[in-house]
């Protein structure tokens, strides 16, 4: 008797937590509220991003802009007639975490869009749920191309790797005049290999050769042998299309082994920490971007100035203020987009947001005019940016 | 040639860091018979502690060898109480029990600092300021030997030194040896088990935090999850060598990190982690005493 009761005891403390809210970041989830009530006084939308994690500042940048466009759309009335409620959870860089995340806010939060992720491999975890759900999923800067053919419910408001991988084979290519490259790659990631892939592709077909192919995993702090067997072919540029974190500390190496060549990278480089970590090392690299900070279209500078009033100057590890990055612009952009095109539904029901995404034409966003295609990706133009004396320098623009 | 003699200078660097924590394994086992699998984790906590330790009393604006050497010692000591403290809760109870319930712990306590550790530090990575600062010392035909690298070379051969010292030429390392050899006729002989078994634990963590430091000046990046695979591969090192064994250790880091940095240059990058626990197959296979080890005939 005593045992059973001890027993119940124990499983009902066990169990007690489960009734309460499991929140993320973020409002706690309305019960019951579901996104075709027409009582609901909000719309929401949920946002999945690495708060924290190796990519921790892809998806703080992200949720910054992101948040920042919200706050403009309240303030200005929110759409149709309602306030928008952002629901964001944290996937902590993984993509298990990330196709969780995107279940718990469908399923629990009742959202109407999803807005995520900036990493190809967490979108692509998460993506299928989406569709699933058939819920509208927006990617502000995935640009593996597999991420929008998961299914008709998944999109991006930014480029994708061939365009990527094509321009910076060029720009090697062309502008650096480099006959050969070597490349190294993140293996476990799924935007490394793609953008590796189109690069080298690329490449080979405008005449230039590939000396070597190295690989590494994200989470690696050595890279020293790799650099070392790349170090002996003599390569005239080499590509790396890895994170932040890495391409730090790979280029401090290759520079510590005397690779004095310039490096190539892609968007993933886009975060304070390339600098933080690289510092001298990354001088004389160049990586595409989805914007420049030293664009002096006003759309672009009157965002800058608009994010540095919200969120202060960030300042940089040397004392400077850097002005917001990529992951921040096209944050706010995707949230600038989903709202538009709630509007243009008339109606919060995720087919019809939906509907009105792939409607999409001409929308004008801070990194340039969305227009969304048939396979749900924008043509975008790309910026290539340039690393000199620890600052980051614009250099050209390719229309798509 | 100079490929060659460049990744033996990579990998020695690396051998290195095995070793100092590999110590610590072989040290624990020879004592107490138990593979202490937090130890990758004290590894990660010294990292740790370099990192705040040097940012709390200003290191981080420039390189600075006070800096270095202040840093290095409070990682140390930190580190030594948090092993003597691990050794107290988690170990010394179970001190009679059967083998497998220290193991167990040992994995709990390793899979707490880790998240722990995420929680109280923060998953991200971070970046230690460089506290030495980097040049080419000299080249040996085309290949260049940093400072960093001679740097964790010359740490790691004095502390390796000054551990021999300890163990062969002083009363504790004395009653470290006794105590490995057969703990119940050392507390015959009026040593102080419990004291022994703490101070080896000490010494151990202490290098392991020297390791860290190190890693933080060779590969500047530190995050809470940082101890999990060079623990595993110190581990190996330390089986490789002979688990047990205080020379063993160092000579089975060393192999390691040659191993793992020529595999990774010559054969494929991608294999680099896999290469450690290949020897560790192999090894158990063919030698399992290891390579410096040598079996105990139990009289009956």
């Amino acid at each position: 008797m005593k045992t059973i009761a001890k027993l119940t005891l124990v499983l009902l403390i066990a169990f007690a937590p489960m009734g309460c809210d499991q929140g993320g970041k973020g409002a706690p989830a309305e019960g019951g509220a579901s996104s075709a009530n027409a009582e609901a006084t909000t719309i929401k939308i949920g946002e999945y991003a690495s708060l924290t994690g190796p990519t921790a500042t892809f998806g703080q940048s992200s949720h910054k802009g992101l948040q920042l466009a919200i706050d403009e759309i309240n303030a200005a009335g929110g759409v149709l007639g309602k306030q928008i409620e952002l629901i964001t959870e944290d996937d902590q860089s993984k993509p298990e975490e990330a196709r969780t995340a995107v279940l718990k806010l469908i399923r629990q939060d009742d959202v109407v869009a999803v807005l995520g992720e900036m990493a190809s491999s967490r979108s692509l975890a998460a993506a299928p749920e989406a569709q699933r759900a058939k819920v509208p999923m927006i990617s502000p800067g995935s640009t593996n191309p597999q991420v929008t053919k998961v299914g008709d419910y998944i999109f991006r408001v930014c480029f994708i790797d061939p365009f990527q991988g094509g321009t910076m084979a060029r720009f090697a290519v062309e502008d650096l005049k480099a006959t050969n490259a070597a490349v190294l790659v993140d293996v476990k990631n799924d935007y490394s290999v793609g953008l590796a892939e189109f690069f080298v592709k690329k490449f080979q077909d405008l005449g230039g050769t590939i000396l070597a192919q190295e690989s590494y995993t994200e989470g690696d702090t050595d890279f020293r042998a790799q650099l070392t067997k790349i170090r002996e072919l003599k390569p005239e540029v080499m590509f790396i299309p890895g994170y932040y974190t890495e391409v730090g500390l790979i280029a401090q190496q290759a520079r510590e082994l005397g690779i004095d060549v310039p490096l190539l990278g892609g968007d993933a480089w886009d975060s304070p920490v390339t600098l933080e970590i690289g510092k001298d090392a990354v001088n004389n690299s160049y990586f595409s971007n989805h914007y420049s900070a030293d664009d002096p279209d006003p759309t672009v500078q009157d965002f800058i100035q608009k994010f540095e009033q919200t969120y202060g100057e960030t300042a940089g590890a040397d004392g400077s203020k850097k002005k917001p990055d990529a992951m921040a612009v096209l944050g706010y952009d995707a949230g600038k987009l989903i709202a538009d095109a709630i509007k243009r539904a008339g109606s919060a029901e995720p087919t019809a947001i939906r509907d009105a995404i792939a409607a999409t034409k001409g929308f004008p966003g801070v990194t340039g005019s969305i227009t969304i295609n048939a396979e749900r990706n924008a043509e975008k133009p790309i910026v290539i940016l340039k690393i000199e004396d620890q600052q980051i320098k614009f250099v050209k623009r390719i229309e798509p | 040639m100079d490929v060659f003699f460049q990744q033996l200078v990579n990998g020695l660097a690396w051998g290195s860091i095995y070793a100092l924590i590999a110590l610590g394994y072989t040290m624990v086992y020879g004592i107490l018979k138990l593979i202490n699998f937090a130890h990758g984790e004290i590894y990660m906590l010294g990292a740790m502690t370099g990192y705040y330790a040097a940012r709390a009393l200003g290191f981080d604006d420039g390189p600075s060898m006070i800096g270095l050497l202040t840093v290095l010692t409070i990682s140390m000591v930190v580190c030594a109480a948090v092993g003597m403290l691990i050794e107290r809760v988690a170990y010394r109870p179970l001190r009679n029990a059967p083998r497998l319930a220290p193991l167990i712990t040992a994995i709990g306590v390793s899979l707490f600092l880790q998240y722990g550790g995420q929680i109280v530090f923060g998953p991200d990575p971070k970046v230690p300021p460089e506290l030495l600062a980097k040049s080419t010392l000299f080249t040996v035909g085309s290949v260049p030997v940093n400072n960093v690298q001679v740097v964790v070379l010359v740490v790691s051969l004095a502390l390796c030194a000054g551990l021999t010292w300890i163990v062969h030429r002083t009363r504790m390392g004395r009653a470290m040896r006794a105590v490995s050899y057969d703990r119940q006729a050392a507390a015959l002989m009026g040593i102080n088990t419990d004291k022994t078994i703490a101070f080896t634990f000490a010494v151990g963590s202490a290098l392991a935090a020297a390791a860290g430091i190190l890693v933080g000046l060779y590969n500047p990046k530190v995050e809470p999850l940082m101890g999990l695979m060079p623990g595993l591969k110190a581990f190996v090192a330390a089986v490789l060598g002979g688990i047990g064994n205080i020379p063993g250790a160092m000579l089975g880091g060393v192999i390691l990190g040659v191993a793992e940095t020529l595999v990774s240059g010559y054969l494929s990058s991608t294999y680099r982690d896999a290469i450690a626990f290949v020897i560790l197959i192999v090894i158990l296979l063919v030698r399992p005493t290891g390579l410096l080890g040598s079996t105990a005939k139990e009289k009956v």
